[in-house]
């Protein structure tokens, strides 16, 4: 078996933090995925902190991976709620449709 | 700090996540939560609207009617009708 | 008293177009009374410095004063000048006297007559000068008056091409003028005139290298500064501005071209009489081309039919008399045919004004005629310029003109004898043209279609007022001024002025000589009364016989149209190339247009970028972040 190492974990971190950004680009059709990408981001961000912790041993990675869940789940209200807004307004929440800043 | 070595020690993960929590970094805990107050309060503002039209019932009205105010006696002619204002 | 004459028209000018709106006739008045005490003035002086001998230089003050070039603003009155002075004055006062009536019914008479005292000024200043630097400035300032008087009726095109015309040719020979004044100015190092005439010994010798010929210094000067001379003076080559400057009214060409600016080179030619006595080329050249200038003018005359225009190719074929008198050594009888000149030939102009007024601007000779009896003082006053003109004898032209070709013939070479033959065949040239058009104007049958014989009427007196003062100068100048001028003790005039490098000889000319050119004259008038009024037939089928002789003629001998196909066309070509090719190809396609067009094609790809779409910005930042983390992490 291979040994499973803190370079595994952080490739682990890496390829999730990865598919995050592309999953912004590569968006044609929902806001919404937009908002679960940067979830995806975040949380690979803390894979890697959390790995750390625990291959260093310091207790410290890990309560900032909690302060950083807090602040994403805010962050995520926030985004939700101003996606209503937005659909009430519009109409539409195809990211094709959002071309305001044309040109 | 006391950041000691994780595999040596026989408490709990989550025991030694609250024994630094609560005690070093307790401003930090409790920022967040404010944070989290904010972010419920910016999701609720901004979300809300009132609906106009929308019927519901006072019972506080129901309770404090009062007879003075709601039945009339009246004399009525026979053949005659008697007018409901509305 | 010498500033007075010379900077009272230049007020008069200023003043006269300021004021114009404060009272009716103003500026009419101010600039006719300011010329006329100039006038009055520059005749005192010329008596004062012929009597007591007051000649001076005043200098006002340093012009330019650069190393050893040295020019100054200054009034040199000595007995050239002072006499040019009389005769530029006296005529510019009365031509401002004539334009109040003639011009009358203009509405931009201030404009005019502003014009008119400027132009006097500036030829004062040229007459006045004691250096060639001053003598340009004159120049100059009277051929850009002669721009604005000519193309003074500016909504006219045929004005305004003329006035160009005027003013380019005579820029030909400014360049030759000022070619000249660089030759002297190298050469001699200075360019006052006094000081260049007592240098001008020491060049004898002086040879350049030109263009693979060797000629001496001094004649190349002379060559030159006689190029000038032609372009101002209208002669053969540089003369196709004169008929094309009669679009300007009447009171201009009396005064410009008539006595005054054309003048100019004659002048030129003869105060620098130090310099060519010194080159036999130069002078024989000026006989040439004054000789070929009289003939061709005076061929020219006999077939044109516009009132104006004969009386222009009368001017230059007099002047090519002048300047021919000046080639064969008589610079002061050259000086006395321009000061008679000057009055016949004003009168002239300003009679055919009156005539042309009478038949309500009708300049065409074929339409006029048989009016002797309704216009008495013009026609007596005409029938005195033509006398004069012609040189009949007693009037001041005979002295003038039968003294040139005398002098010719004295002088003894082959070129004085055939310049004297050809001046003998255009005085009688000159009287048949002179008679044609005073017959055909005055006597006949009546001509005209539009305007009825009797609503032709005579000129107010303010127009023939002056008319009488110019024909007692036609009648009398001769006379009078011949002794002083031309006489045996003529250098007690002149003194120093005019130099003269072989003593001028006063030998008896046989009488047969003396009496051929009155008799031809004479004789010619009742041969042109026969031919132009009694019996025109003759000279209908002589002409439809010689059509392209006539043809030749009536078309200037078609030098117009050579110059047309020589300089013109080429020089149109030449222009448009480098207009359109240079100018717009070139300098602007890469210079504003171009980048302008480039800004705006790169501006238009820029904005490419601003899709609208969240996304493509997001990207954008992330290629952004990496590179600059890559750059920080390698270095």
């Amino acid at each position: 078996m291979i040994e499973i190492g803190l370079g595994h974990y952080l490739s682990l971190g890496a390829i999730i933090f990865f598919l995050g950004t592309i999953g912004i680009f590569l968006n044609r059709k929902n806001v919404i995925v937009i908002l679960m990408s940067i979830e995806l981001i975040l949380l690979a961000v803390n894979i890697n902190l959390i790995s750390f912790s625990i291959f260093s041993g310091d207790i410290v990675g890990q309560i900032f991976t909690m302060l950083i869940l807090t602040v994403a789940a805010a962050e995520a209200a926030i985004g939700l709620a101003i996606i209503v807004i937005y659909y009430r307004n519009k109409g539409s929440i195809r990211v094709e449709d959002i071309h305001g800043m044309k040109g | 700090m006391s950041s000691s070595n994780l595999e040596l020690s026989n408490i709990s993960n989550t025991h030694q996540l609250g024994l630094v929590m609560y005690t070093d970094y307790i401003l930090y805990f409790q920022l967040a939560g404010i944070i989290l107050l904010l972010s419920m309060i910016g999701a609720i503002l901004l979300t809300f609207r009132q609906r106009t039209g929308v019927k519901k019932q006072s019972y506080f009205n129901q309770i404090s009617r009062d007879p003075s105010s709601s039945i009339e006696l009246k004399e009525v002619e026979s053949n005659k009708g008697v007018k409901v204002d509305d | 008293m010498e500033y007075a004459v010379i900077f009272l028209p230049l007020i008069g000018s200023i003043v006269g177009y300021l004021g114009s709106s404060l009272i009716k006739y103003f500026s009419e008045i101010t600039t006719s009374v300011l010329v006329s005490i100039s006038a009055i003035l520059s005749i005192l002086l010329f008596w004062n410095g012929f009597q007591n001998d007051t000649y001076g230089n005043y200098k006002i003050f340093e012009w330019i004063s650069s190393g050893n070039f040295i020019a100054n603003w200054s009034i040199n009155i000595d007995p050239l000048s002072s006499i040019m002075l009389v005769v530029v004055t006296f005529v510019s006062a009365l031509v401002h006297i004539y334009s109040i009536g003639y011009m009358s019914h203009d509405p931009h008479k201030p404009r005019f007559m502003s014009y008119l005292s400027l132009f006097t000024f500036s030829m004062l200043v040229l007459v006045v000068s004691d250096n060639f630097l001053q003598l340009f400035f004159g120049w100059e300032g009277v051929g850009l008056c002669s721009y604005l008087l000519i193309g003074f009726w500016y909504k006219k095109d045929s004005a305004n091409n003329a006035a160009i015309k005027a003013f380019i040719v005579n820029r030909v020979g400014d360049f030759g003028l000022a070619i000249g004044i660089f030759l002297i100015f190298f050469y001699f190092g200075t360019i006052n005139f006094k000081e260049v005439f007592d240098l001008a010994p020491q060049f004898l010798d002086k040879k350049l290298v030109f263009f693979g010929f060797e000629p001496s210094l001094i004649t190349l000067i002379c060559l030159f500064l006689f190029i000038g001379a032609m372009g101002k003076s209208a002669q053969f080559l540089l003369h196709t501005w004169l008929p094309d400057a009669m679009e300007g009214p009447t009171p201009v060409s009396a005064l410009i071209h008539a006595a005054t600016m054309v003048t100019a080179g004659v002048f030129l030619v003869v105060r620098c009489s130090p310099l060519f006595e010194y080159s036999q080329t130069a002078l024989n050249l000026v006989t040439i081309v004054g000789m070929i200038t009289a003939i061709f003018a005076a061929s020219v005359a006999l077939v044109q039919n516009d009132i104006k225009k004969i009386v222009a190719y009368s001017t230059c074929s007099q002047l090519g008399y002048m300047f021919f008198a000046a080639g064969v050594g008589a610079y002061h009888v050259a000086m006395f045919h321009l000061f008679t000149h000057a009055f016949f030939k004003a009168l002239l102009f300003l009679g055919s004004g009156s005539v042309i007024h009478a038949f309500k601007d009708e300049q065409d000779i074929r339409n006029m005629g048989g009016v002797s009896k309704k216009l008495p003082y013009t026609y007596i006053f005409m029938l005195i310029g033509t006398l004069a003109l012609t040189g009949f004898p007693f009037l001041s032209g005979f002295y003038s003109k039968d003294a040139i070709i005398e002098f010719a013939y004295l002088r003894n070479t082959s070129l004085g004898n055939y310049a004297a033959t050809i001046g003998i065949f255009t005085a009688f040239l000159t009287s048949i043209y002179s008679w044609r058009l005073f017959f055909k104007t005055f006597h006949g049958s009546y001509n005209n279609k539009k305007v009825s014989i009797d609503e032709t009427r005579e000129s107010p007196i303010v127009m023939l007022a002056p008319l009488f003062f110019l024909s007692i100068g036609a009648i009398f100048a001769g006379y009078y001024f011949k002794e002083i001028l031309i006489g045996h003790h003529s250098n007690d005039f002149w003194q120093a002025s005019i130099f003269f490098l072989n003593e001028i000889k006063h030998d008896s000319i046989p009488s047969w000589f003396l009496l051929l050119t009155p008799i031809l004259v004479t004789i010619s008038i009742p041969i042109s009364f026969y031919y132009f009024v009694t019996n025109t037939k003759i000279l209908e089928n002589f002409k439809n016989t010689n059509l392209p002789l006539y043809n030749f003629l009536l078309n200037k001998w078609f030098i117009d149209e050579l110059y047309e196909q020589i300089f013109i066309n080429p020089a149109k070509k030449i222009g448009s190339f480098f207009w359109k090719q240079g100018d717009q190809g070139i300098i602007d396609r890469f210079g504003p247009d171009g980048l302008s067009k480039l800004i705006k094609k790169i501006s238009d790809k820029a904005s490419l970028f601003q899709t609208g779409f969240i996304y493509d910005y997001a990207f954008a930042m992330l290629i952004g972040l990496s590179i600059l983390l890559t750059y920080l992490i390698l270095n």
